[in-house]
């Protein structure tokens, strides 16, 4: 196999050498120069996501697990996935009052738990690391308190958003926070419920991944 | 036709486009579907400069990989394996396909769920694994459609996109058994739902493309809408990503501008739903992911194609189909008169250099050279200078190309030599103009040499008095 991996490699050179390429200058100016002004930000996010079928609560760092339960009891949701490890999952374990829905933890590895993952839980909820004006994504990087497949396999997904947590491009994302220094096992962007138009481009949500995402905007 | 068909491995374009075109519920699920496509796309390109900036960036990206391509895989090798990605290298798709069954085979799975994946489809993967008793599920609602539909995607982007809603509810009713009669859009998309997600938890393996595959971090990029893309790569022990080895960027920041391309070229999308980027399998601590991820890095002719200055230019593509949506051919013919994996004009480019002129020389024919494509690739590749390159590749014998020269006609190249010989010289050309100002409307259709022309097209009337000889009259005289 490191016989193919020479030889392409070593024709692939041969082609390159033998007739030079000279890229033209990659500016980023037409990212660099997209930008919103303040509260627009957040209007934005919130006009693109509803677009592709986002819901949105607001509500502030007070009250946020409070309202999160209240909103779960109306909707008739059984339970919620949550890292209990994370700062979020603290707050949601010590608020989380009596006869709401059922707080399960994602405390063991998939292996033993992908059963109860894939028919038993209606909703999961993670922290982002906040939201993309430009596309009207959030930006989600697991880790091991808040696992890959809760944002993924429960039917509802809660996305936790700081108001404050706001980028005009995902290039000004990964930029300014130097993602190429380190990236995580996965980053992921997400901008709305799973869907498909593979059916002669009819719009359908809730393909294979949550069929409803609700974005909690914590102020 | 019969010697034709045989060298080309049944492989015929002019006689399925025929058939096509007589299938008027195809043609009207492709105008529905690609005029669709195309004002949508319209809408967000609707700022010029930005589109303008935005192409010449993406445009630069795909020029500047291409330009360190192979210090860029070796990079991107490098780290990956730091990463504990597990990289292997695959001249031939044969190669790849070997590759994936003997990792198959030391974990011994029996099912695959993929994600959509179009160097899969140059590999034809499914068949080579259920010859060897895996079966491979495709998990794209559109693939698995195809898949259903024991048929080939016709849209890169839309694979299923040659079906309307009633085929489609047929043919889940027929194939799925808990399956009931609905043309009901989200019921159906829902019986998939319930249908795949037990396949995603019981999956041995998953297997997915890679849009982009970042040679700074070591990163796999996959775009998506539906989650599948997600889970297969979520969700089973083991990952497998096969990719074209063109698919390298050279650094992280090089990933938005290229996304951004791609998504609203292809499907009309700010951004997909889910944009994916892995960098590594299942870490120490981490609850889910899988604990081996490979990359099978594909060649299949491309370091060829790479050899040569202008048909390089093929391999910037970021296959995001939207120079099939505005093709006035493809748009006619739909995706199978193509019979390859990768139809309408990049097809039309791609295959005749990946399975060589013999096999695919006529596709570089499927063209009317409108330019269409051109105008909306957003990154600026020369289709139609391809397109002509590769016509007279066909008929001159050469190295460049596989098959070059094999399509060369005695007959063809002797008209040509007489046609440039007529206008090299005036005499010879007021004779032949004159000769076909007399006698040209008394030639029959069934001529030799003309007859390849009137076969599919009117025979053209000839003017009783040339050009030159109105002009004399009008005074302006002979240079």
């Amino acid at each position: 196999m490191s016989e193919s991996r020479n030889a392409i490699l070593g024709k692939l050179r041969a082609g390159r050498d033998a007739h030079p390429l000279t890229p033209p200058e990659s500016d980023f100016a037409v990212l660099r120069n997209k930008r919103w002004e303040g509260a627009e930000r957040l209007e934005r996010i919130k006009r693109m996501m509803e677009a592709v079928h986002t819901e949105f609560l607001e509500t502030t760092e007070a009250d946020w697990p409070a309202d999160v339960q209240a909103f779960l009891t109306a909707q008739g949701t059984r339970n919620l996935l949550f890292g209990p490890a994370t700062g979020a999952g603290a707050r949601l374990s010590s608020e989380w009052t009596a006869g709401g829905p059922e707080l399960v933890p994602y405390a063991d590895r998939v292996e033993t738990f992908k059963e109860r993952l894939f028919d038993g839980i209606d909703a999961g909820i993670t922290t982002t690391l906040g939201a993309i004006a430009d596309t009207g994504s959030l930006i989600v990087w697991p880790t091991p308190e808040e696992p890959r497949l809760m944002s993924l396999v429960p039917h509802m997904h809660l996305a936790l958003l700081r108001a404050d947590a706001l980028y005009d491009t995902f290039w000004q994302a990964m930029t300014e926070n130097r993602w190429a220094d380190g990236m995580p096992t996965n980053a992921l962007l997400i901008s709305g419920p799973s869907k498909t138009a593979d059916i002669e481009q009819t719009l359908a949500y809730g393909v294979h991944g949550p069929k409803r995402l609700v974005v909690v905007i914590v102020r | 036709m019969g010697e034709t068909a045989l060298k080309t491995n049944g492989v015929n374009f002019a006689k399925a486009s025929s058939a096509a075109l007589q299938d008027q519920q195809l043609r009207g699920n492709f105008r529905r579907a690609m005029d669709g496509l195309m004002s949508k796309r319209a809408v967000q390109f609707a700022d010029t400069a930005e589109w303008n900036g935005v192409r010449a960036l993406g445009t630069s990206v795909r020029l500047r990989a291409l330009s360190k391509l192979p210090e860029l895989l070796e990079k991107l090798e490098a780290n990956c394996t730091r990463n504990g990605i597990q990289v292997h290298w695959a001249s031939t798709t044969d190669e790849a396909n070997a590759i994936v069954l003997s990792i198959m085979q030391r974990v011994n799975a029996k099912l695959v769920v993929k994600g959509k994946s179009m160097v899969s489809e140059e590999m034809h993967l499914n068949a080579f694994l259920e010859k060897h008793g895996i079966e491979s599920l495709e998990s794209d609602l559109g693939e698995y459609i195809v898949q259903l539909d024991e048929a080939m995607p016709s849209h890169i982007i839309m694979p299923a996109i040659h079906m309307n809603t009633k085929q489609i509810a047929h043919l889940f009713k027929q194939k799925i058994k808990e399956a009931e009669y609905t043309e009901d859009v989200a019921q159906l998309t829902d019986l998939a739902r319930r249908v795949l997600r037990k396949k995603f938890a019981t999956a041995d393996v998953g297997i997915s493309g890679v849009n982009m595959a970042v040679a700074e971090t070591g990163t796999l990029c996959l775009v998506e809408n539906e989650g599948n893309g997600r889970m297969s790569t979520t969700v089973p022990p083991v990952h497998i990503a096969v990719m074209g080895l063109e698919k390298v960027v050279e650094k992280l920041e090089d990933v938005p501008p290229v996304i951004s391309l791609l998504t609203r070229s292809a499907t009309a999308q700010p951004i997909t739903t889910y944009v994916n980027m892995i960098s590594s399998p299942r870490k120490e601590g981490e609850k889910d992911g899988p604990n081996e991820i490979h990359l099978v890095i594909l060649d299949n002719g491309r370091s060829g194609i790479y050899a040569d200055e202008e048909l390089r230019n093929t391999l910037r593509c970021i296959r995001c189909g939207a120079c099939m949506n505005h093709c006035p051919v493809y748009t006619k013919v739909g995706g199978h008169a193509y019979q390859a994996p990768y139809p309408g004009p990049i097809g039309s480019i791609l295959m005749p250099q990946v399975e060589g002129l013999e096999k695919r020389g006529e596709l570089p024919h499927a063209c009317t050279m409108c330019n269409a494509c051109v105008e909306i690739c957003p990154v600026k590749i020369p289709i139609v200078e391809i397109m002509g390159r590769l016509r007279s590749e066909a008929v001159h014998p050469g190295d460049a190309v596989k098959g070059a020269g094999s399509h060369a006609s005695k007959a063809e190249a002797m008209v040509w030599k007489g046609w440039s010989m007529t206008y090299a010289s005036p005499l010879a050309y007021q004779f032949a103009t004159a000769l076909l100002a007399k006698l040209g409307n008394a030639a029959p259709t069934s001529l030799p040499l003309l007859k390849e022309w009137t076969n599919v097209r009117s025979k053209p009337r000839f003017a009783t008095r040339t050009l030159h000889a109105l002009a004399r009259e009008k005074g302006i005289p002979d240079v």
